[in-house]
C-alpha cells in the first residue's frame, strides 16, 4: 500500500512540476530548468502578493461550514473529521493529491454526495448555522444556493447559450421578469458577454471548452447562488482560458464565497484567499492543514504541506 | 514569402495515384477472367459456383497483390478487407432482392386508384383496375397509430423508470421487458382474444388489433429507450441537479431532449416491429372488405390481413392484390419513417 502511495505522490509532483515548468517554459524555453527552483519559490510570492482579505467569520450568519464531516463509499472510509469554515466574500482552494477526498468533500457540501449509491456520512454541514443534512430541509434549496461547476464543461446540450443560462430558472421554477438583464449580467460575471453577444441562440456545444465552462459557470450564477462550489474547473483547459476563469474567480468572489478544488498550485495560490490541504496516506483523507493561503504557502506549520506546497512530496 | 502563399494549392497527397491504382484493377480484372475460365474448364457450374469462385479468387488475387507489393501484414489487411465487403455484399443483396421483387411485382398493380376505394364489392379475382385496398390503409392507420399512443409512453416511462428512477424494482422490470420481447407474436394476439375478447365480452375491433400490438411494441420500445438513455452523460444529470432542480425537472428539460432524436428511434422501431405483424392481428380484429371507420367497433382491415386474404385467394389478380399490398404497405412505412428521422433532427426554431 506504502509503495503505491508513494509512487503517486511521485507521479503528482513530476506532474505539477511540469506545470510549473511549463508556465515558465513558455516565457523563456532556454532557462526553463533554472527557473524551475524560481517559479517553485514564486508561490509563496504570489500568495502574499495577493492579500488575504481576511472575512470575519461571523456565528451563523454568513457562508457554509463543515463540522467533523465523514464520508464513506460502501465500507470504505475516504474522509475523516474534516471541519472547516468558509467565508463569504472569500476564494477557499482545496488542495492535495489525487483520490485525498478533496471532491467527495465539495460534493457532500451541497449534498451531491448522495446520489452515489454506496455513499454514506457523518458530521454536520452548516449554511447560515443550519444542517443542510438534517431530514426534512429541501435539498433543492440546498443545491440553489450552494451551486456547482464540474470538472468538465457540461452545457445542456439541447439548450441555446441563452437556454442555458437561464435553464437554473426554469428548472427550479422561479419566475423572473427581467430575464434579458440577469442573461446579460450572468454572462458579464462569467467574463463570457463579450464573445458570446451577438450568438445567443447557437448551441452551447458550439462554443470552446473554456466558453462552454464559463457558459457553465453564469449557468449556476443565474439563480443567485451563495457560495459556488468549483470542482477543478480548469483541468480540461488551456492556459488562456484558465486564467479568464480564474480572473471569474476573483470578480465573483466579491459578491458570494468560493470553494474552488484545483491540482494547480499556482492557480490556488492566484486565486485563493484561504487554502485547505487534504492527504490520504492510504486510509481516509484528512484536511493536514487549513489557513490562510499566504500561511499555507509560505509559511506552512505542517512539514508534509511544506513538502507538498514546494514539490517536495514524499 | 507571399508568392510561396499563392501558389499553395489545396491537395490531397494521401488519394492513391492513378499509377496506384492500376494493379488492384488489373487484379480485379484478373479475378473475373480467372473465375469464368476457371468456371469454364471445372465441374463447377451455375451462379451459385460462380459466385463461390469469384469469392474464393477475390481472396487470393488481393492477398497475392499486397503480399507482393508490401509484406504479410498488408497481405492480411487486405484478405480481411475482402471479407468484409463479401459480408456486407451478403447482407445487402437479399435486401435489394426482396426491395426489387416487391417492386416488379407490386407495382403491376399499382395506380392511385387503390386509395379511393375498397374490396366490399369486388371480388378478388376481378381485373386489377377495380377495387382498392383504401380499407387496409384505414385498418393499419388506426391500429398503428393507437398502439404507438399507448406504447410510447409506456416503454419510453419504463425506461426512465429503469435507468433513471432506479427503483427498487427496475431489474425485475427489466428482465420482464426483455422476456416480453421474446414473446411470439400470435401470443400476444392469442393473449388479448382471451382477456379482450373472451374474458370481457368484446367482439372483433380495430382497439383490439391495437392491444395486441401494444404487447409487442411496449418491450421495443422501453429496451431501445433505456439504450438511449443510458448513453446521456452522468454529468447533465449532475448539472441540472446541483442547479437546484428536482429530479423530474431534471429529466424532463434535460435528460428528454437531449436524448430526443434516439427516443423517436426508438419509436420508430417499435412501429417497425409490429407494422406487418400479421398472426396477432387475424385474432383480433377479424379482417374485413369494406371501409371500417369506427375503430371501436365492427371488423377492421389490416395491410397483413390483406396480403394474407388475398395470397390465400390464390388466383392470379389476387395475388398481384397481395404484392400491391406488400408495396404500398413498404412505401408508406419509408415515408413515416423520413418524417420521424427528419422531425427529429431538425432543432426547433428558437428566438
Amino acid at each position: 500500500m506504502s509503495t503505491t502511495d508513494g509512487a503517486n505522490s511521485n507521479n503528482d509532483r513530476e506532474e505539477r512540476m511540469s506545470q510549473v515548468t511549463g508556465k515558465q517554459g513558455s516565457i523563456n524555453q532556454d532557462h526553463s530548468a533554472a527557473k524551475q527552483s524560481v517559479a517553485t519559490h514564486s508561490l509563496s510570492d504570489v500568495a502574499s502578493a495577493r492579500r488575504a482579505k481576511l472575512g470575519q467569520p461571523i456565528a451563523g450568519s454568513t457562508g457554509l461550514e463543515a463540522r467533523g464531516v465523514h464520508a464513506w463509499f460502501g465500507k470504505k472510509h475516504v474522509l475523516e473529521d474534516i471541519s472547516m469554515d468558509f467565508f463569504s466574500g472569500t476564494v477557499t482552494a482545496l488542495i492535495g493529491p489525487s483520490g485525498c477526498g478533496k471532491s467527495t468533500f465539495i460534493r457532500i457540501l451541497n449534498r451531491m454526495h448522495e446520489f452515489i449509491p454506496t455513499a454514506a456520512l457523518a458530521g454536520q454541514v452548516l449554511l447560515d448555522g443550519k444542517d443542510v443534512y438534517e431530514p426534512g430541509v429541501d435539498v433543492t434549496k440546498i443545491r440553489l444556493r450552494v451551486g456547482m461547476v464540474f470538472q468538465k464543461p457540461n452545457p445542456f446540450p439541447s439548450m441555446t447559450i441563452k437556454e442555458n443560462v437561464l435553464s437554473g430558472l426554469r428548472l427550479a421554477q422561479i419566475k423572473i421578469e427581467n430575464a434579458d438583464e440577469l442573461l446579460e449580467s450572468c454572462l458579464r460575471r462569467a467574463g463570457l458577454w463579450d464573445e458570446v453577444k451577438d450568438r445567443l441562440n447557437e448551441y452551447g456545444g458550439a462554443l470552446s471548452g473554456g466558453q462552454q465552462q464559463r457558459l457553465c459557470i453564469a449557468r449556476s450564477l443565474a439563480v443567485n447562488p451563495q457560495v459556488l462550489l468549483m470542482d477543478e474547473p480548469c483541468s480540461a483547459l488551456d492556459p488562456g482560458s484558465t486564467l479568464r476563469i480564474e480572473e471569474t474567480v476573483r470578480e465573483l468572489a466579491a459578491s458570494m464565497s468560493i470553494v474552488i478544488v484545483t491540482h494547480n498550485m499556482q492557480q490556488a495560490a492566484r486565486v485563493s484567499d484561504y487554502t485547505g490541504f487534504f492527504l490520504s496516506d492510504g486510509g481516509p483523507g484528512r484536511l493536514i492543514e487549513s489557513g490562510t493561503t499566504e500561511e499555507i504557502f509560505s509559511n506552512p506549520k505542517q512539514k508534509r504541506t511544506e513538502d507538498y506546497v514546494s514539490g517536495r512530496f514524499g | 514569402m507571399t508568392q510561396t502563399l499563392t501558389a499553395v494549392q489545396p491537395g490531397r497527397p494521401w488519394k492513391l495515384t492513378q499509377k496506384q491504382i492500376l494493379p488492384d484493377l488489373f487484379g480485379a480484372i484478373f479475378t473475373v477472367a480467372a473465375t469464368l475460365a476457371i468456371v469454364a474448364i471445372s465441374p463447377l457450374k451455375g451462379k451459385l459456383g460462380f459466385a463461390l469462385t469469384l469469392i474464393f479468387m477475390a481472396i487470393i488475387t488481393a492477398t497475392a497483390i499486397s503480399w507482393i507489393r508490401r509484406d504479410r501484414k498488408a497481405a492480411m489487411n487486405s484478405t480481411t478487407t475482402v471479407l468484409v465487403y463479401i459480408a456486407a455484399a451478403f447482407v445487402i443483396m437479399p435486401l435489394f432482392s426482396v426491395i426489387y421483387e416487391i417492386f416488379k411485382l407490386g407495382s403491376v398493380g399499382f395506380s392511385f386508384g387503390i386509395f379511393t376505394d375498397d374490396m366490399a364489392e369486388t371480388s378478388a379475382a376481378s381485373p386489377l383496375t377495380e377495387g382498392g385496398l383504401l380499407h387496409a390503409v384505414i385498418g393499419t392507420a388506426y391500429i398503428v397509430i393507437f398502439a404507438t399512443l399507448i406504447s410510447t409512453p409506456v416503454g419510453i416511462l419504463t425506461a426512465l423508470y429503469i435507468v433513471e428512477v432506479k427503483g427498487r424494482f427496475a431489474g425485475l422490470v427489466r428482465f420482464f421487458v426483455q422476456a416480453m420481447s421474446g414473446v411470439p407474436s400470435i401470443v400476444a394476439g392469442l393473449f388479448i382474444f382471451a382477456v379482450w375478447m373472451i374474458q370481457l365480452g368484446n367482439a372483433y375491433s380495430g382497439i383490439a388489433g391495437g392491444f395486441a400490438l401494444t404487447v409487442l411494441m411496449i418491450p421495443t420500445v422501453a429496451r431501445t429507450s433505456e439504450e438511449v438513455l443510458k448513453l446521456i452523460p452522468q454529468d447533465l444529470r449532475e448539472a441540472g441537479l446541483a442547479l437546484g432542480a428536482t429530479q423530474w425537472r431534471t429529466v424532463a428539460m434535460v435528460i428528454i431532449p437531449a436524448a430526443r432524436s434516439g427516443l423517436v428511434t426508438a419509436v420508430i422501431l417499435g412501429v417497425a416491429r409490429v407494422v406487418g405483424e400479421t398472426a396477432p392481428l387475424l385474432l383480433t380484429i377479424g379482417g374485413a372488405d369494406a371501409i371500417n371507420l369506427n375503430p371501436g367497433e365492427g371488423n377492421m382491415s389490416a395491410f397483413p390481413y390483406y396480403v394474407w386474404k388475398n395470397l390465400l385467394i390464390g388466383d392470379e389478380n389476387a395475388i398481384s392484390r397481395a404484392w400491391t399490398g406488400v408495396f404500398v404497405l413498404m412505401i408508406l412505412v419509408l415515408i413515416i419513417f423520413t418524417l420521424a428521422r427528419y422531425f427529429s433532427t431538425v432543432r426547433g426554431n428558437k428566438k
